[in-house]
């Protein structure tokens, strides 16, 4: 299918090759800020904006909103955010590029084109990306020996197999590219890497080879530092927060790449936060296992061969990123129904307020035992004093105020409901000086478990469709 | 002379499963081989004695001057499994930072 890309990529690069390309982060998550990519189309130039809207178990949601209502099961935010940048990105011709698709990407393209028709947008292409959904599959691929064991435990599938909500192959920039190829404006995918979202323009602008290790692993490793958002550019900056100026107008990244594989990570002018050597650095910290290995479906790129430098206000330069090639595996992301858990809170006043919240604590275990009551896990933590630290947080000697949070986990529906309604009786029947509880019984809410795999490429096709307004 | 580790670098934490991540950034290059001999993989398990329930594993990255580490078991069982109120490990940098070392080189810190 992909035969011929890196080909007629190249004859592209000899017509009308850019000189630089700019990728903006639109959205490092779903409920992200909403203003942010709308900044980023208007605040300056760009030519691509990328917006990750995944996160481990954001597909299992999905699932169950297509499960009842089949043209859901993508970001819904999406559409109305179109519908504000659309009459922009026809205007400056900015693609975008997101894996918001969820488990319906074509419900999330139909969703944008009546929006586009709405506004009287003619000529608009929207290319989906198909295929990653295993859910169907699962037996077919059982029969085949694929076991999709769980790659962190070693467990065998049969245990959780009759409980599994979503499953889905992480795709990367192959089908990405194949789709802007074939013309495509918006790139809506399903279940695709973060990171792919962010080099896959690269690869399709400069025609760079699948093989060149060494370019796609610095597409990567952008990619890694656009994925969340306003967390490369000042935002849960920890080196020094209070000098990170106006973090009200954070701008987001801006990946600046060139044809021969330079990348200047910066941000739009006039917009707050910044883009520092220590900024970037934070940000590829986060979430990273061995740095050698960082593994993506196109490469291995190895995190200690990057070189970082301030070449000026707000501008980091990457250079020096060594890549490897990509294993012959995909990672596949499962997720399954494993119970229920609820959470409660009451806060306690001066006096004694930490004794007073420990004995409530008390009475509550207590009641649940008398009822024989039945719970995996009952944890206790008490905010504003262990609930972050832990044993590591010394106690300090007098305290105002303090919040017990109880929470439970169980596999009985009607446990963890009980749970909830022996909460509110401590404020009438515990200790004295209690409040917050406003809020109501906390309900049971399902426990979604993940179940990490890999499966052989060659198991899997990824599908493109390109269609137009 | 000791020291507390916020002295000298700087982190961000996240999750993988019930595994927390903390990437360790020391403030300036000549601060990363201090960090790099005192907070070591043993003495960063010792520090999180009760919160991490797994091993601890010590990644080096002199490129950036930083240390990654990851504390397995260290989430409650990760995701939407965990009852913590961290269930992320997002304030796990932190905690690491208010680490103190004892370290034999004087250094004059700002």
């Amino acid at each position: 299918m992909f035969a011929d890309l890196r080909s007629s990529a190249f004859i592209c690069d000899l017509i009308v090759m850019k000189d630089k390309i700019r990728i903006a982060s639109g959205q490092g998550f779903w409920g992200d800020l909403l203003t942010a990519p709308i900044d980023q189309v208007s605040k300056g130039p760009i030519d691509y904006m990328m917006m990750d809207y995944l996160a481990e178990v954001t597909m299992s949601i999905m699932q169950k909103q297509k499960m009842k209502d089949p043209s859901l099961g993508y970001a819904k935010d999406l559409v109305p955010l179109m519908e504000t940048i659309l009459p922009t990105i026809m205007q400056k011709n900015i693609s975008v590029i997101t894996n918001g698709g969820g488990v319906n990407p074509e419900g999330c393209r139909d969703a944008i084109f009546r929006a586009a028709r709405k506004l009287g947008i003619r000529g608009l292409k929207i290319g989906v990306v198909l295929g990653d959904t295993l859910l169907g599959r699962l037996d077919e691929l059982a029969s085949k020996n694929i076991e999709l064991r769980n790659m962190e435990s070693g467990e065998k599938l049969d245990q959780v197999r009759d409980r599994i909500v979503s499953a889905n192959v992480y795709f990367g920039a192959r089908p990405i590219v194949e789709a802007l190829r074939q013309g495509a404006q918006i790139v809506i995918t399903g279940r695709t890497t973060d990171t792919a979202l962010t080099y896959a323009p690269m690869i399709y602008e400069f025609g760079w080879g699948w093989n060149d290790w060494n370019k796609l692993a610095v597409g990567v490793v952008a990619g890694h530092i656009l994925e969340c958002g306003g967390q490369a550019t000042g935002g849960n900056f920890s080196a020094d927060w209070k000098s990170v100026p106006d973090l009200a107008h954070i701008g987001f990244p801006i990946a600046e790449a060139y044809p021969n594989g330079e990348i200047i990570i910066t941000k739009h002018e006039h917009t707050g936060g910044m883009v520092s050597v220590q900024t970037v650095s934070e940000q590829l910290m986060y979430e990273i296992g061995d740095p050698t290995n960082y593994i993506t479906p196109e490469c291995i790129a190895d995190f200690t061969t990057i070189q970082l430098e301030q070449i000026g206000k707000d501008r980091v330069k990457l250079s020096g990123v060594k890549g490897k090639p990509n294993t012959e595996f995909y990672k596949v992301s499962m997720s399954y129904a494993d119970g229920y858990t609820a959470v409660g809170t009451l806060t306690y006043a001066w006096p004694d307020a930490l004794e007073k919240a420990k004995a409530a604590d008390q009475i509550l275990r207590t009641r649940l035992s008398d009822l024989g009551l039945k719970f995996d896990e009952i944890r206790t933590e008490f905010l504003g004093l262990n609930s972050c630290h832990g044993p590591i947080a010394p106690m300090p000697d007098v305290i105002n105020e303090v919040v017990l949070r109880v929470g439970v986990r169980g596999h009985d529906r009607n446990a963890v409901e009980r749970f909830g309604q022996e909460i509110a009786p401590l404020i009438l029947t515990g200790p004295p000086a209690v409040t917050g509880f406003a809020g109501g019984r906390p309900k049971p809410s399902e426990v979604i478990a993940y179940w990490p795999s890999l499966i052989p490429k060659t198991a899997v096709e990824p599908k493109v469709h390109v269609e137009s307004v | 002379m000791k020291v507390l580790l916020i002295q000298l670098a700087h982190a961000r934490s996240g999750d993988k499963g019930d595994t927390g991540n903390v990437g360790l950034i020391a403030r300036r290059p000549d601060y990363y081989p201090i960090i790099r001999k005192y907070v070591t993989a043993d003495a960063v398990k010792q520090h999180f004695a009760g919160i991490c329930l797994g091993k601890v594993e010590r990644f080096e990255m002199p490129n950036l001057s930083a240390l990654n580490f990851l504390l397995h078991e260290s989430l409650g069982g990760g995701g939407t499994v965990s009852l913590k109120n961290d269930a992320q490990g997002k304030t796990l940098s932190s905690a690491l930072l208010r680490m103190e070392i004892e370290i034999l080189e004087q250094l004059s810190l700002k």
